[in-house]
């Protein structure tokens, strides 16, 4: 597979984007006092490549964000959360995007639901205590609204006629 | 947006409010136990869904414990400050503390 250095030099900016978007978030958590919620900025820097760039591009950002992330600002626990969410959300996002069907705010809904999803799959293992699914309501609900607030951002972003060019 | 990306929020929301009501069903209230101590050792072991009355009787005095509609409570003390009474109902996190009678009420699942 060749990538051109062009294509290269945008995953670098967008992989150093994604890593300060999240880490804003880490330093700003949401005041809403309910744990493990959070805007998921991050991922605006995954559905916009998604769209301009290609999904082989967006796992890579993706990937690196976490590994970076984890090495810089979090642990091994924080990591299995990360990768758990992130694996699933980027996989249901692609799938849904195959289907041609969604515009990019569905897309980004799902991608928020099935992040949470990955993580509470993991801390039901970690914690081996089905009883946390009692939170899953509470997840869902989250990760469409989150969701749908970043697809919101994403919109007017994969439709700027200058990145389409640039990034083509 | 879509029309799709409209259902699907749709959905997402019905499966929360399913989840919610079976989660809801399946997990409260079961297989929880009331159990009594006395002067650190247990006393009693109750089942939480079963409505009984249980007079906890120590050296220092009395309690009286009643497990009614899923909550247990102390109804009467004979310590003097009946700080067990009005403690009310007990739960996982918050068990009643009887401390002149050295009997304590906490809630347990199995």
């Amino acid at each position: 597979m060749r990538i051109s250095v062009k294509k290269l030099a945008i995953c670098g900016v967008l992989s150093a984007l994604a890593l300060v978007l999240g880490y804003l978030e880490h330093l700003v958590p949401l005041p809403i006092g309910i744990y493990g919620i959070k805007l998921g900025l991050a991922n605006l820097a995954v559905i916009v490549p998604l769209y301009l760039v290609g999904a082989p591009a967006a796992i890579a950002i993706n990937t690196v964000r976490i590994l970076l992330s984890s090495l810089l600002f979090g642990n091994t626990v924080s990591l299995w959360y990360s990768l758990a969410g992130a694996a699933l959300s980027i996989t249901a996002m692609l799938a849904l995007k195959a289907t041609d069907k969604f515009s990019a705010m569905g897309i980004s809904i799902c991608g928020g639901i099935t992040h949470n999803i990955g993580q509470m799959i993991v801390a039901v293992i970690l914690v081996d205590n089905l009883k946390i699914a009692f939170y899953l309501p509470v997840l869902l609900i989250s990760g469409a609204l989150t969701g749908a607030i970043i697809g919101a951002c994403a919109l007017p972003i994969i439709k700027n006629k200058y990145l389409i060019k640039l990034c083509s | 947006m879509k029309k799709t990306d409209i259902i699907l929020l749709v959905s997402v929301v019905l499966v929360a409010a399913v989840t919610l009501t079976l989660t809801y069903i399946l997990l409260s209230g079961k297989g929880e136990v009331v159990v009594v101590t006395v002067d650190g050792e247990e006393y009693a072991r109750l089942p939480l869904d079963e409505d009984t009355q249980l007079t906890i009787t120590s050296k220092n005095g009395t309690n009286v414990l009643i497990i009614k509609d899923g909550e247990a409570y102390i109804s009467e003390a004979s310590c003097p400050d009946k700080i067990c009474v009005s403690t009310g109902k007990a739960d996982e996190v918050k068990s009643i503390v009887c401390l002149p009678n050295r009997v304590t009420v906490r809630v347990e699942s199995e």
